[in-house]
Parts: structure tokens; sequence; C-alpha cells
């Protein structure tokens, strides 16, 4: 898939110590890991924003492994769980990751190391070429399966809707591991561009530093990232060569896209709003940014290749305008499906590049996309259907920041916003949603619990 | 409440440690201050301090003394 040599002496990354590898360069390493590995085996990738971490993917890839992309800082009882779920034949890991006794070093480029585990024989599907985990760290071992029609397909889409070219230079703000993170990493990967690889995080001098000094032209995030560049007021920090924000992993208040487009757009840096799923190895569907402010909150049009259709609950397509039904996606980077156990790794293409998103949307007249809730996460309370992310979305008007979870009998609001009491944000909520108050409850909190990738771990919220 | 109490109380309830604790508190190297802890931590000293830190301040404090001997340098709080 990656035609590394195709680039030839444009750089492919550069990292804060300075050093810079061409597009030659990086294909010679990946030659050597290659050299190394066997085809067809399941690997663990254990991923940094680092050289090594990037070599092995694009190896591993390009030698037909199937590859399995992890954070570095997960528990390592999760680690250990998929381990015994899954029994790779390769790790793929940083220096001084504990890897199982019974692992022998075949191989070391830069600070990575590549172990085998010889008796493990995790027989993997022709097609089956990486997975994602779809709860970022906390170790189900629930995957999703992705082929390299769907990386190649979803990339080559990114690339024409963000006009994606050899002189873009972005830096890395997420993680490999992550869906959204990856997808960055393939479309540049795919057109020669450079890629600033960088383990320091955004909340960091170091980082913005390392951008600014190698030209950095653009930046992704999640809404989290957001809410934090707004306390950070990075607006004010020169950024002279930063062209594109794109964000996506989830919903941007309306208040903070407005304050972003305010802020960015008379720089000319363009702010894309975007949505999409691993299942759908990354990306569904973009905002031109054009449409920014007249269709402030819309998750635009299907990317190019994809398309959208709404359904009812009795799976009847929805054709008129403003009708909430659940968002159907079908393009070809649909991914293959899940996999929960060793045996799934051989199975093929479940999904026949259709996905039920189990997120709720409607369509407006002209044709643009706006998320109403998610399917799944609703509570019936006094008989009233209400969708938890609904309730969400209309706090975002009142509070600063707030989570909602709950069961048939309540919902639980926890903020860590103090410029309100319980009762102060009960009027606000049942004058909204006409529920009886004494469903509601308020509970204040320091922070909103979040994975690495930043997002809300509401498991770790008590619906007590 | 004085200032350092106050001060102190931010940290001890943001990172559960007690009063001989503190002064090792550093991002990165105390646990649970991370990259999430780091702006919690800065929206809390804003709002009990009644400050606006900038961008440079927010990068730079990196550490419950660092963070105290720039409210006393900068921000002239008494401790």
């Amino acid at each position: 898939m990656f035609k590394l040599n195709d680039f030839k002496e444009n750089i492919a990354c550069i990292t804060p110590s300075g050093e810079q590898l061409s597009y030659c360069e990086l294909q010679a390493i990946t030659e050597r890991i290659s050299c190394k590995t066997k085809p067809h085996q399941l690997v663990f990738s254990i991923c940094g924003n680092t050289v090594g971490s990037l070599a092995g993917y694009v190896s591993f890839v390009n030698n037909n492994d199937a590859t399995l992309m992890l954070d570095a800082h997960m528990e390592r009882s999760a680690f250990e769980a998929l381990y015994t779920t899954y029994q790779p034949h390769y790790i793929w890991a940083p220096e001084g990751f504990v890897v199982p006794k019974v692992a022998s070093l075949v191989y070391a480029e830069r600070d990575y190391q590549l172990w085998e585990m010889c008796a493990n024989d995790t027989p993997v599907h022709d097609d089956l070429s990486v997975l994602l985990t779809t709860s970022g760290s906390t170790g189900s071992p629930k995957l999703v399966r992705l082929s390299k029609k769907n990386l190649e397909s979803n990339a080559r889409s990114i690339i024409e809707y963000l006009h994606i070219t050899a002189d873009e230079r972005p830096v890395t703000g997420l993680p490999m591991y992550y869906s959204f993170g990856l997808s960055i990493i393939n479309s540049h990967l795919l057109t020669g561009a450079t890629l600033l690889l960088t383990q320091a995080s955004y909340v960091e001098r170091e980082f913005w530093q390392f951008a600014n000094d190698n030209s950095f032209t653009s930046f992704s995030g999640v809404p989290y990232t957001f809410e934090i560049m707004k306390k950070l007021k990075l607006w004010k920090q020169s950024m002279p060569t930063l062209r594109t924000l794109t964000q996506a992993g989830g919903k941007l208040s309306n208040e903070l896209l407005q304050f972003f487009m305010e802020k960015y757009n008379p720089q000319g840096v363009k702010f894309y709003l975007m949505y999409g799923q691993t299942e759908a190895t990354a990306r569904m569907s973009y905002l031109e940014p054009e449409y920014g402010l007249t269709k402030l909150g819309s998750i635009g049009k299907g990317i190019p290749g994809g398309h959208f259709s709404l359904v009812d609950d009795d799976a009847r397509m929805i054709e008129v305008a403003n009708e909430v039904g659940e968002l159907v996606y079908e393009g070809d980077n649909v991914s293959l499906g899940y996999a929960e156990c060793a045996a799934d790794l051989m199975k093929g293409d479940e999904n026949h590049g259709v996905l039920h998103t189990g997120d709720l949307a409607y369509r407006d007249e002209d044709g643009f996309y706006f998320i109403a809730g998610r399917k799944k996460r609703f509570l019936k309370l006094f008989g009233n259907r209400i969708s938890l992310d609904y309730v969400e979305t209309l706090l975002k008007d009142k509070l600063k920041e707030s989570v909602c979870v709950g069961d048939d009998l309540k919902l639980i609001i926890y903020t860590t916003d103090t410029d309100y009491n319980e009762d102060e944000i009960i009027d606000f909520i049942v004058g909204r949603t006409k529920i009886v108050r004494t469903v509601f409850f308020v509970k204040h909190i320091d922070i909103i619990p979040r994975s690495e990738s930043g997002k809300i771990l509401y498991k770790e919220l008590s619906v007590d | 409440m004085t200032n350092i109490e106050k001060y102190n109380d931010i940290f001890k309830k943001m990172f559960h440690v007690s009063d001989d604790e503190l002064e090792s508190l550093a991002y990165k190297e105390t646990a649970e201050w991370n990259s999430m802890a780091q702006i919690a931590l800065v929206a809390e000293i804003e709002e009990k301090f009644d400050l606006d830190f900038d961008t440079d301040d927010i990068f730079q404090l990196k550490s419950y003394v660092i963070g105290k001997e720039m409210l006393a340098n900068k921000f002239s709080v008494e401790f």
C-alpha cells in the first residue's frame, strides 16, 4: 500500500531531536524490518509518535501482516488480556516494554524491538491488515478489523477533500493507535508529505515550539483538544505556517466551533469539522469550511466515494428533510467487521460496505447532515425515550462541561461547572426536556474522566 | 483561609496527597498529573485566586513549587 520510493528525497518525517528521514531512507528501514518478519502473522504494535513506531507500522502493512495498534501507556492487565486472547506471533515495542518470557528478540531498529513468540500461531485472514481497539485503552478485547482496501480508500478520500499535497506538514497531536491519528499518517504518507513526529503533548510548550520551528501546516484534535486550546489561549500565539485545523472524534459545542472559526478564519486558517468512526476506518463526512458558520454544528456531507442515508425504526429509508433516523454509511472504507476472539481474525468481510453507525441524525433541506444523538445511549424515563447525548447537547447551552449517565429510573448530570448549583441546573434541564424533575440528579466533580485520546470514560461515572 | 492553605488545598484535592507530599508534586512525575490534570489544575488556581493566566504561565506551571513562585512573583500573591 505504501510506495515510499515514489517520493524519493521528499522528507517523510522530522523528530524533535532534529532527525529527518527521506522517503527512501524510511523505505530502507521498513525493508530491514520486513526481512525479519514472516507475512500473514499477527503483530502487536506498541505505538508512540516516533520513527520506530511509524516504520514498524508501514513495514507490517506492506508485508501483509495483521497489526494490532496499541497504546504504549495502556494498563498492563489490559495488554495481558489482549495477549492471552489473540496470541500474537510478534510484538513491536519500544525498548523497556516488558514482553512475555517466551519472546525472543529478532531485530532492533532505532529504539524499537521486534520480539517473536514462536509458539503463537494465530492464523489471520488474507485481507486483514490493521486491528484497532474500540474503547481506547480500557482493554476490551473487541477490535475493529480493517483491510488495506479500507485504509487506502479512506486515505484517498481524505487526501481529495482536504487537498493534501506533498508540501503539507502535519504535527502529530493524536496517537497512532487511534483511528483519527492513523488516518493522518496514512493520508500524508500516500502523498509524499512530511510528518512532524513528537511525543510531546499539546499542553506543553515544546510541542508548539517543535511545530513552529518545522513550519507545521496542520493540526488535528478531538473536541477536548479544542477545549484545551481555548483554555491555553493558543490563538494568541503566532503560528504563521498553519493552514488547516481539523476536528473529529465527537461533537464540539457550537459555541466553541464559532469561537475557533472567528479566531482562525481571519488568519486564513481553514477549520474542517469532520465525522467518523473506527468502524469506517476513520472518516465518513466533512463540512466544507465555507459552510462552517451557516451550517454550524453540521457534520457536512459524505466524503468522496461515501454515501449517507437515514433509516427509521422499521428500517425504512427516510427521504424527507429534518426527520431523525439512524445514520447509515456506505463506502469502501467500511471495516470488515469486529473481532472478539482469535478465531474472528480468520473472518472475511461481514459488513459488505454498509455501516449502521448507531448515531441518530437528520438531513436539512440543503442535504447537510446533523447528529442528533447516539442510538444506544438512551434511557426510558417514565415512558419517555431520551438520549443521554441529546441531554448533554442541551446542557452545553448552560454548563461549560457536563456529561450524563443514568438508568431507567434516573439521569445523573456530572459537571465540572461550579457557576450553577443543583437546583439551577435541574430547573434548566426540566424546562428543556419537560421531564419530571425527580429523575434528575447533579454531581459536581473536579474532572471528567477521559481516555488518553480524550474520549469520555462513561463507565467510571457511577449511576448510583 | 490563608493563601497558602488555599493553594495547598487545590493540590491536595486534585492529587489526593498529604501536606508532606506537596513539595514533590510535578507534571508527569506525579502519576495523576497528566495533560488533563494540568488543565484542571490551572482552571482551579485561576478560579480560587481570581487570576487569568496567559499561555506561557500555563506552560510554565509544571510543579507545586514553580506554581507557588509564579503566583508570588508574577501575580503578587502573598504566602
